[in-house]
C-alpha cells in the first residue's frame, strides 16, 4: 500500500504546491494592495470582494485538509450581522467589520505561510517521487546525455556522475529515497495541512470558537425548553384542565338535578362523558407533541414511517439503523424530519416524498427529497429552528434546493447506538 | 365466551373485566405483562384475546409484539388491541395477513360499554373493527390524492368509514337511522365507484374496502 500512498501523496502534493503557489500569492498580493487602498477609500469598496474570495479560497483548502489529510481545521470567521446592507453599498462597513475580525489576519498570515513553508512542504512529496525516477533514468542511459569522456558531468544528489558506475551510484541513491518517500510522504503531506490549521486556527482560538458556539446552542436549548414548556403549560390549562372542572361541575349539577330532574341529569351525563373524551383527544395530541408514543415503543425509524402515514402526500421511508439513537437525539431527530416534512408538504407543491435513514461513522442521517419546485429559503424560520434543535447535538442540516427543484434537505447527528433490545417487526412497509 | 385480557393498569384492567363478565363473557385470564400474555396466548382456551399496546417490562409496544406473533402461531386467532393512541403503522401490521378476527381501537371506546362490547363480539366472530380515527386518517389522505373517493356522495363516504370500521349492514341502517337495503343500495354503489369486487361476506368486504384505503399510502 506504501506505494501507492507514496504516489498519491506526490501528485497531490504537486496540485498543491501549484495552486497554493499561484492562488495564494495572487490573493496575498490583491489583499494588501485592497486593504493599502482602503486609506484613500478605494479599498473599503474592494476589500470585501477580496477577502471573501481569501475565505473561500481557504475553506477550499480547509475542505482539502479534511478530506485527504484527515485534519479539521475550524473556520472561525465572526457572523455578519443581520441588518448588514447587502451588496457594495454595505462594503464600507463590511470593510470595518472583516478588518476588525482577527480570523481576517490570520487567514493573511496562512497566505504568506500557505506561498512559502506551505508550498515547501507540498512540493517536498512531488520532489521525493519524482527524483528517484531521475535517478533510474540517469542509470538507465540518460547519464551519457551529460559527461563525456569520464568527466563530472552532472550532479546527482551528491553523486557526481561520470560513467555508468556512478550513474548506477545514482539509481541506488534514487531507490534510498524513494524508500524515504514511501515511509514520509503521507506524513509531509499531512505535516502541511496541519502547518494551514496551526496558522488559520490557533488552537486557543479554535477553543474559544467552539465554546462560544456551545453557549449559543447551549441558550438555544434552554430558549427551546422554557418555550416548550410554556406551551405544554398553556394547553393543559386551556385544555384538558378546563375539561375535567367543567367535568366536575357539571357531576355535581348532576347530583343536584338526580332526584329532581332526572331527564335532565341524563342529558348532563351524556355531557360529562363527551368532555372526558375531549379531555383525553387533548391529551392524546399534546402527548404526541411532547414525545411521540410510536418514537417511544419502536425507535426514529417506525416513528417517522408513522409520520409518513398521517402526511397527505405519498412518502417513501427507506433505510434503518443498526440500533437505537440516544433518546434526545431519537426526539430531535424526529421533530427536525417533521418539520422539514410539513414544510415540504405546504410549500414546495410536491407530489412526493423519500425519507432515507442511515447511521454512517458515527454519524445519524437523515434525509427527506421532494419532487417539489425547490428554492426553499435555509434561513425560512422552519429550517431554521431544526437547525437550532440539531446545534444542541452538534449535529448539522444542508439544504440543496436549486429553483426548479427538486429540494434535499439531510440532517446529521453524531451519536452512539445502542443495540437493540428487541427488533421490530417493521417489514410490512409496502 | 371466553376472554384473555392484558392490561397493565390496575384500575382499567379491573373496570374491563367487570365491564366484560356483565355482558356475559368468560375471562379466563387477566395478565399485567408481556411474557404472561405470551404464555396466554398460546396455551389458553379462548375466543377472543383484549390487549393494551403497551405493557411491561419493556412498556413499549410488547402487548402488539405479543399479538402479532401469537396470530403468527395460531392463524385467526381473534385479537382486540386497545391503545393510548392509534397509528395507521400497527393497524397495517395487524391487518397484514387479511385473516380478520382483528379489532384496534382506542381506549377511549370502553367509555360506550355497549358498542365496546359489540366490537369484542365482532372481532371474536371473525369480523373486524377499527377505530373510527384510523378510518378517518385514511380517508382523509385517500381523498388528497384520489379521484375515485371524491365522487362518493356525502353520505356514501359516511357509510364507506363505518363499513371500513367492521359495520354490518345491519348496525350501519341502524346507526344512520335507514333501512337496511337504503345501506345496501350506497354500499354496492361505492364498491362500483371504487371498482372493487362485490361481496356478500362482510369481513372480507371491510377487508377490500381497507385494503383500498390503505393502497398507495406508502
Amino acid at each position: 500500500m506504501s506505494v501507492r500512498n507514496w504516489l498519491l501523496a506526490g501528485v497531490r502534493g504537486l496540485g498543491l504546491a501549484v495552486v497554493a503557489i499561484a492562488g495564494s500569492v495572487t490573493l496575498f498580493v490583491l489583499s494588501v494592495v485592497s486593504i493599502a487602498l482602503t486609506v484613500i477609500g478605494v479599498g473599503a469598496i474592494t476589500t470585501p470582494w477580496v477577502l471573501t474570495a481569501v475565505r473561500a479560497w481557504a475553506n477550499w483548502r480547509r475542505s482539502l485538509a479534511a478530506h485527504w489529510g484527515g485534519v479539521r481545521i475550524p473556520a472561525v470567521y465572526r457572523p455578519f450581522p443581520a441588518d448588514l446592507t447587502p451588496g457594495p453599498l454595505g462594503h464600507p462597513r463590511k470593510t470595518g467589520l472583516m478588518l476588525r475580525d482577527p480570523a481576517t489576519w490570520w487567514d493573511l498570515r496562512w497566505l504568506a505561510v500557505d506561498m512559502t513553508a506551505g508550498f515547501v512542504t507540498a512540493l517536498l512529496p512531488a520532489v521525493l517521487v519524482c527524483y528517484p525516477v531521475e535517478g533510474y533514468v540517469i542509470a538507465a542511459g540518460l547519464w551519457r546525455a551529460f559527461s563525456h569522456h569520464g568527466e563530472i558531468g552532472y550532479w546527482y544528489g551528491f553523486v557526481p556522475v561520470s560513467g555508468q558506475l556512478s550513474a548506477l551510484g545514482a539509481a541506488l541513491l534514487g531507490t534510498v529515497l524513494a524508500l524515504v518517500g514511501m515511509r514520509i510522504n503521507p506524513l509531509l503531506l499531512t505535516a502541511h495541512f496541519r502547518l494551514a490549521g496551526a496558522v488559520m486556527a490557533p488552537r486557543e482560538v479554535a477553543l474559544a470558537a467552539r465554546v462560544e458556539e456551545l453557549t449559543e446552542s447551549r441558550s438555544d436549548a434552554v430558549d427551546t425548553s422554557a418555550a416548550e414548556l410554556r406551551r405544554i403549560e398553556r394547553d393543559l390549562h386551556d385544555g384538558a384542565q378546563a375539561r375535567l372542572v367543567a367535568m366536575g361541575m357539571s357531576l355535581g349539577t348532576i347530583e343536584a338535578l338526580m332526584e329532581s330532574d332526572p331527564a335532565q341529569a341524563k342529558a348532563m351525563l351524556a355531557r360529562a362523558r363527551s368532555d372526558s373524551a375531549e379531555a383525553l383527544t387533548e391529551l392524546r395530541d399534546l402527548v404526541r407533541g411532547i414525545h411521540p408514543p410510536v418514537l417511544a415503543e419502536r425507535g426514529l425509524p417506525d416513528a417517522v414511517r408513522a409520520l409518513a402515514l398521517r402526511l397527505p402526500l405519498p412518502v417513501e421511508v427507506t433505510g434503518s439503523l443498526p440500533g437505537r439513537a440516544p433518546a434526545p437525539v431519537e426526539s430531535a431527530a424526529y421533530f427536525g424530519a417533521s418539520e422539514i416534512l410539513t414544510n415540504a408538504v405546504k410549500h414546495s407543491g410536491a407530489s412526493r416524498l423519500w425519507v432515507d435513514l442511515s447511521y454512517d461513522g458515527g454519524a445519524l442521517r437523515l434525509s427527506v427529497t421532494d419532487n417539489g419546485r425547490g428554492g426553499a429559503d435555509p434561513a425560512g424560520s422552519g429550517l431554521r429552528g431544526v437547525e437550532r434543535r440539531l446545534g444542541t447535538f452538534d449535529g448539522v442540516m444542508a439544504v440543496s434546493s436549486p429553483a426548479g427543484g427538486p429540494t434535499m434537505v439531510t440532517m446529521e447527528i453524531p451519536c452512539a447506538l445502542s443495540s437493540p433490545k428487541t427488533s421490530s417487526s417493521s417489514a410490512t412497509d409496502s | 365466551m371466553r376472554v384473555v385480557l392484558a392490561e397493565d393498569l390496575f384500575l382499567l384492567r379491573d373496570g374491563l373485566v367487570r365491564l366484560l363478565e356483565a355482558h356475559g363473557f368468560t375471562v379466563v385470564a387477566a395478565v399485567d405483562n408481556g411474557p404472561e400474555l405470551s404464555r396466554a396466548l398460546s396455551t389458553a382456551d379462548l375466543d377472543v384475546a383484549v390487549v393494551d399496546v403497551r405493557l411491561p417490562p419493556s412498556f413499549t409496544d410488547e402487548g402488539l409484539q405479543c399479538a402479532l406473533a401469537a396470530r403468527a402461531a395460531r392463524p385467526g386467532l381473534p385479537v382486540l388491541v386497545l391503545s393510548q393512541h392509534v397509528e395507521q403503522l400497527y393497524a397495517r401490521e395487524l391487518l397484514a395477513d387479511g385473516s380478520g378476527g382483528v379489532g384496534y381501537l382506542l381506549k377511549d371506546r370502553v367509555f360506550d360499554a355497549a358498542q365496546f362490547v359489540d366490537a369484542v363480539r365482532r372481532v371474536a366472530a371473525g369480523g373486524t373493527a377499527m377505530d373510527p380515527q384510523v378510518i378517518s386518517q385514511l380517508v382523509a389522505r385517500r381523498a388528497a390524492q384520489d379521484r375515485p373517493i371524491s365522487r362518493l356522495t356525502p353520505r356514501e363516504k359516511e357509510v364507506m368509514e363505518l363499513m371500513a370500521q367492521g359495520r354490518s349492514n345491519a348496525a350501519i341502517a341502524s346507526h344512520l337511522v335507514v333501512t337496511e337495503r337504503a345501506v345496501a343500495k350506497h354500499t354496492s354503489n361505492i364498491f362500483g365507484k371504487l371498482g372493487l369486487p362485490p361481496s356478500d361476506d362482510d369481513n372480507r368486504r371491510v377487508l377490500a374496502v381497507l385494503a383500498y384505503l390503505d393502497q398507495g399510502a406508502s
